[in-house]
């Protein structure tokens, strides 16, 4: 069964008298574990589509089914449990609380779903030990390098046990190297199950997914996928 | 999220932007201290006043001429423009009365005093035997006025502490003669030192038989009649009897005034009273700015932490997380404020109490309570605002702003 089915979604911008059409007539259907890269031009509506993905932002019309539920028309709060539970987020600017600890910070997703702090401890202990931050636990973003706070936020993101994982340019602020090494930390996850949605106009990255979508002015340009193009419900 | 956690995020972000964090606390401890000084001081006052009239004499009724404009309007008045004076004799037929106790007739002058060259203007008081231990005043040394025909002006003084100490320094002064006025007055008392107090200042008073000040003054009139009831229950009847009998002496009409120190005790009481809640609203508008105060901190804050809040909405907060999140740390804020503002203002009555130990400010407690629980309800009730603008954020623009 497809993890995520989009049909017909239509994502519309209103912006002053013209209308920006952010996503256009888009279907496509991604598979529980998959690895898929989205690329192409700065405008073209990769973040719209990962907002619409993650539920931070609804659809004009069309429909959405996550896991074969239709969670357009959810509540927000359903939203949010949904957010909470089945997606983690990765972010360009990494996202994390300046006023908390690393360890604070992994811990935050579980916190606002009111875990008890005892399991939340044992959890962030594994989690940091399992980045490689068991001795930056108590530091806080300011003095942690990029590649450590995104993988600061990569353990956020995963320490909800989520389905799937959406990331938007998690590389783009950082240097090659550490880069690299996020983009290893992410394929990891997705080797162990997770489905994995990656934003990024760096085309040696984008190459290395399994499935490549190249979007152009909200439309889908094209899809690397070998199996057919979806097909509607079913 | 779990209260626990809900308010150690609060108390972590109030704590992470110190400035504006110190800014509304200050603003809501100063608006609490504001109501606790100023309570202190009004009712200090009250207590004062209170104390001070209350120290003047016990069961006091008093008896003035003349009727008071407080009465309405009289039409045998109106016709009889002068009141009569009261006299000596009023005084004394105010002893058949069965619901007092002891009277003192009262007139005041000034005068000169002079002994071995050395001459001061007085207050000279007129009055009985019974006129010292109804003003409850206390003699120093020898004694008091002799108690004999209230028509005999016997030639003898009691002089107060200050002007013993000027006209005697450290020589004796019971049994020296003195010169008041044209008089001799042979000194029988000296009145212990009371310091200033309301109403006439006893240090530097001399105190005469009524009969005696009448011919100094060249007048046949008392300023007042002071009648002590038998009881507090009996004041009433007191004033009942004293004007019933007054009137019957003045053919029938009311034209003296009677107070009796209970009413004019309420009426301080009560006037005082109405002046320290007058003051507490004054300050509670303070607490009313401070809370316009907090809640502009929080929407700052809102604004600041808009990025934070698209995260947290990412990371799966619901609307009501955020709400409570945004609403204990306005609660903290001004709870913080508040206790801080309470301990200030307690210090602050407290340094009022040592330089001015006579003057007990205590900020009543109805008014600390009040205080503090407005601090709190306006805190929250400004932090409602703030707190839902939080929650309503769209988490896409949030997260934007970064
Ligand atoms: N909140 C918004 N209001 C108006 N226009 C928007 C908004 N968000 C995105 N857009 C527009 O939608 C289009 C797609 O944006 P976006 O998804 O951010 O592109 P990408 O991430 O591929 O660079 C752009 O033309 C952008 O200007
Ligand atoms: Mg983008």
């Amino acid at each position: 069964m497809a993890l995520i089915e989009l049909t017909n979604i239509e994502r519309v911008f209103q912006l002053g008298d013209s209308t920006v059409h952010a996503l256009a007539a888009l279907n496509l259907s991604i598979n529980a574990g998959e690895y898929v890269a989205v690329m192409g031009p700065s405008g073209s509506g990769k973040s719209t589509l990962l907002n619409l993905l993650g539920l931070l932002d609804r659809p004009n019309s069309g429909t959405y089914r996550l896991e074969g539920r239709d969670v357009t028309t959810l509540s927000p709060d359903e939203q949010a449990r949904v957010r909470s539970e089945r997606i983690g987020f990765v972010f360009q600017s990494f996202h994390l609380v300046p006023r908390l600890t690393a360890a604070e910070n992994i811990a935050l997703p579980m916190t606002l779903a009111g875990i008890p702090a005892k399991e939340r401890n044992a959890r962030v202990a594994k989690a940091l030990a399992g980045f490689g931050l068991e001795n930056r636990a108590d530091h806080r973003p300011d003095q942690l390098s990029g590649g450590q706070r995104q993988r600061v936020a990569i353990a956020r993101a995963t320490i909800m046990q989520p389905a799937l994982i959406l990331a938007d340019e998690p590389t783009g602020n950082l240097d090659r190297h550490t880069g690299e090494e996020v983009v290893n930390l992410l394929e990891a996850l997705n080797a162990s199950g997770v489905t994995l949605v990656v934003v990024t106009h760096d085309q040696a990255m984008g190459a290395r997914a399994r499935r490549q979508l190249v979007m152009e002015d909200g439309r889908l340009k094209s899809d690397s996928h070998v199996s057919p193009p979806f097909q509607g419900e079913g | 999220m779990r209260l626990a956690d809900t308010l150690r995020f609060a108390r972590d972000a109030a704590t992470g932007y110190p400035m504006r964090t110190t800014l509304s606390v200050l603003a809501m401890s100063i608006g609490v201290a504001a109501v606790v000084i100023l309570t202190a001081l009004g009712d200090g006052a009250r207590r004062y006043v209170v104390g001070q009239f209350s120290s003047i004499g016990t069961n006091l009724v008093i008896v003035l001429p003349g009727r008071s404009g407080t009465g309405g309007f009289n039409p045998a008045n109106a016709i009889t423009t002068t009141p009569r004076d009261l006299t000596i004799d009023d005084a004394g037929a105010l002893r058949r009365a069965s619901a007092v106790s002891r009277l003192a007739p009262l007139a005041v002058g000034t005068s000169e005093v002079s002994f071995g060259g050395r001459l001061r203007e007085v207050m000279v008081a007129g009055s009985t035997s019974e006129f010292i231990p109804i003003r409850n005043f206390e003699l120093a040394q020898g004694q008091g006025l002799p108690d004999d025909d209230w028509n005999r002006g016997t030639p003898v003084a009691v002089i107060g502490a200050t002007i013993r100490d000027e006209m005697f320094g450290s020589e004796p002064a019971v049994g020296k003669l003195i010169r008041v006025g044209d008089r001799r007055l042979r000194v029988v008392g000296v009145l212990k030192s009371l310091g200033q107090g309301l109403g006439m200042n006893t240090d530097e008073l001399i105190i005469v038989p009524v009969a005696l000040a009448q011919a100094m003054f060249n007048s046949n009139t008392l300023f007042r009649i002071l009648v002590e009831a038998k009881s507090r229950e009996a004041i009433p009847e007191a004033k009942e009897q004293v004007m019933e009998i007054l009137k019957q002496r003045h053919r029938g009409e009311e034209d003296v005034t009677v107070i009796t120190q209970d009413a004019v005790l309420a009426t301080f009481d009560k006037l005082l009273g109405a002046l320290t809640l007058g003051v507490a609203g004054i300050a509670a508008i303070s607490l009313a700015v401070a809370g316009i105060l907090v809640m502009n901190v929080m929407l700052v804050a809102v604004t600041q932490r808009t990025g934070e809040i698209g995260l947290l909405k990412a990371l799966g907060a619901t609307a009501r997380t955020i709400r409570l999140a945004f609403l204990a740390e306005a609660a903290m804020l001004s709870t913080v404020g508040a206790v801080v503002g309470y301990l200030l203002g307690q210090l602050g009555a407290f340094g009022l109490r040592q330089a001015f130990p006579v003057f007990p400010a205590y900020p009543p407690d109805w008014a600390v309570i009040a205080g503090l629980s407005t601090a709190l309800i306006t805190g929250l009730l400004f932090g409602v605002m703030p707190a839902r603008r939080a929650a309503r954020l769209d988490p896409v623009q949030a997260l934007m702003k970064h």
